[in-house]
């Protein structure tokens, strides 16, 4: 255009009414954690600033193992979710009758109210009447009835379990996506050669889905670092704190216990660790664009 | 032919589809012949997956015992109803900015709307609480409604700003040539061409807002006439004596909506839900 540039101020406008809800639900509440932390407050209006006693007294209880028990958790399950998404992406991607049927019947998990999903699973848990403990009667893998919410090892395992069925459906759609953008002439050019199938899912497919491969373990990290409503009704954190994760920590602590302060300061630990994730993800991504803009 | 497979690669394709299946879909399974069995034939030991005396009757009897069961759903809808209608008046001017303008910290805003979709609402409950309780928010619709638009939005606009990216700028430009002020153009031209494109977002929100209804709702409300449907079966459960047959018939009665949109929109939907976690 010819005429003086003057800053137009017309797409700042239109980004308002985000910016507001943005800033008012999400960027609010995360500086006002931050300041929370370092203080005493509770129920009471009244609150003192306390520099790090809250941090000081979190680490001295047991803190470390909460962390460590949430990254194990965070990593069994993801390590399931992707190892799942890839078994089923590649059956999906077969050029058999029915798939498209398949395709739709995979979803679900991922699109019905997560908390009423996880109802169900609190039922097939169930030690006396559920499908889990019956069937596994029935196949004399245990002697008698398995209540596996009541005991830790079982409530962990189950807690991961929920989890990845939740998670699986979009795992398994994106690396499908994934799959279908790669270029059949590769596919067909190996096949003249005389390549298996194996061959070509190892040396063709595998390599080129990667990019999809990091980014869905990543995000997927992300969410089940953020994970809440699973654990929270299969278990509450129980039994004896086997499934308490850092949100589930932080949530006992502040919105059960009303200790704001001390929970903020949980909260904060939280919000440094998903930083750390964000700053990867960003940077992978890119990555994966500037590779693209060379090939 | 390249897609041709052997007998025993169509067992191994179908074997391990079935058993995928199986994962998947197990629990929706289950909990349909729950809500068929009598109350007495749910606590039966062995474990039976099909019994006798299998009837529809925890669908009818569910609404007595479950008092408050078409206000929970009503009050499931009215809420993702909500936010779906607030999230779309900050989505669509949003996407129409960052899919048409060049602008100073363009990327910048985007990525900063995109990193909304790392933290869940779980993270920062805390100032959110002691903000509505000192404001008397507590126990009321905004306060279940308000914290889910947040993070509705930044996938929102991502979907939708690439849907506007591919309607042509010259049609713009033939109505700025006609003299038509901007937002007369975003309101009257773009926004009845990009119909089909936000019908999608709205039902990828507001199934994004129907899921995601428990935190808030658990942590925010107290009342229970103002529950949605999860948090509102949710003090079922806790209870010694759970009524299991009729709590599945009403947890599927609240799924059923959604699988409905979902089977009759799949294709779109399913674009709508990678999209999100899509690369840029």
């Amino acid at each position: 255009m010819v005429t003086a540039r003057k800053i137009d101020y017309f797409p700042y406008l239109l980004l308002v009414p985000a910016t507001i809800v943005t800033l008012v639900i999400v960027a609010w509440p995360l500086v006002e954690t931050v300041r929370l932390s370092f203080t005493n407050s509770t129920m009471s209006p009244i609150e003192e600033y306390i520099g790090f006693a809250n941090y000081e007294k979190m680490f001295s209880r047991r803190f470390p193992e909460v962390i460590a028990r949430t990254f194990i958790w965070m990593a069994l399950s993801v390590s399931f979710k992707i190892l799942v998404g890839i078994i089923g992406a590649v059956l999906l991607n077969a050029a058999v009758p029915g798939r498209t049927l398949f395709r739709i019947l995979v979803m679900p998990p991922w699109i019905v109210p997560i908390a009423i999903g996880v109802f169900i699973w609190g039922w097939m848990y169930n030690g006396q009447f559920g499908m889990i403990s019956g069937l596994m009667q029935r196949a004399e893998l245990i002697d008698g009835p398995l209540e596996f919410l009541a005991f830790r090892n079982t409530a962990f395992m189950a807690t991961i379990v929920t989890d990845v069925w939740i998670g699986t459906p979009l795992v398994t759609i994106y690396l499908l996506a994934a799959m279908q953008g790669i270029s059949q002439d590769l596919h067909e050019a190996a096949w003249v050669d005389g390549a298996s199938r194996l061959y070509r899912f190892r040396r063709i497919t595998l390599p080129l889905i990667m990019p999809a491969v990091a980014t869905m373990s990543l995000l997927s990290a992300i969410w089940t670092f953020n994970s809440f409503d699973i654990i929270w009704i299969l278990t509450e954190g129980g039994p004896r704190n086997a499934t308490t994760t850092m949100i589930i920590d932080t949530y006992k602590t502040a919105i059960s216990r009303f200790k704001y302060g001390e929970g903020s300061a949980r909260a904060v630990m939280i919000v440094l660790f998903l930083s750390v994730f964000a700053g990867f993800y960003f940077l992978m991504i890119s990555r994966f664009a500037r590779r693209e803009v060379i090939e | 032919m390249i897609h041709k497979y052997r007998w025993w690669e169509y067992v191994l394709i179908y074997g391990g589809l079935i058993l995928f299946l199986i994962f998947i879909l197990a629990p929706f399974i289950e909990a349909f012949v729950v809500s068929l069995r009598p109350l007495d034939s749910v606590f039966s030991i062995p474990y039976r997956f099909i019994t006798e005396e299998m009837s529809f009757q925890a669908y009818i009897d569910m609404w007595i015992n479950v008092p408050l069961l078409w206000l929970y759903i009503l009050n499931s809808f009215f809420i993702a109803s909500a936010v779906t209608v607030l999230a779309l008046l900050a989505i669509i001017p949003a996407a129409y900015a960052f899919s048409r303008f060049e602008f100073k910290g363009r990327d910048g805003m985007l990525a900063a709307f995109l990193a909304v979709n790392m933290v869940s609402g779980a993270v920062l409950i805390i100032p959110l609480f002691k903000v509505m309780q000192q404001l008397g928010l507590l126990n009321t619709y905004f306060a279940m409604i308000a914290p889910g638009t947040a993070f509705v939005i930044p996938t929102g606009i991502w979907l939708l700003r690439s849907y506007l990216q591919k309607i042509p700028k010259e049609l713009e430009e033939a109505a700025w040539a006609d003299g038509a002020g901007r937002i007369y153009t975003l309101v009257r031209v773009i926004i009845p061409i990009a119909t089909p494109g936000i019908m999608v977002v709205a039902i990828a929100t507001f199934i994004a807002a129907y899921a995601q209804q428990f935190l808030y709702a658990l942590t925010f409300n107290s009342v229970n006439e103002l529950n949605p449907l999860p948090v509102g079966l949710f003090q079922f459960f806790g209870r010694q004596t759970v009524v299991w047959n009729e709590l599945m018939a009403a947890s599927l009665v609240g799924i059923l909506p959604v699988l409905i949109v979902y089977v009759f929109l799949q294709r779109h939907i399913v674009a709508g839900l990678t999209a999100g976690a899509v690369k840029e």
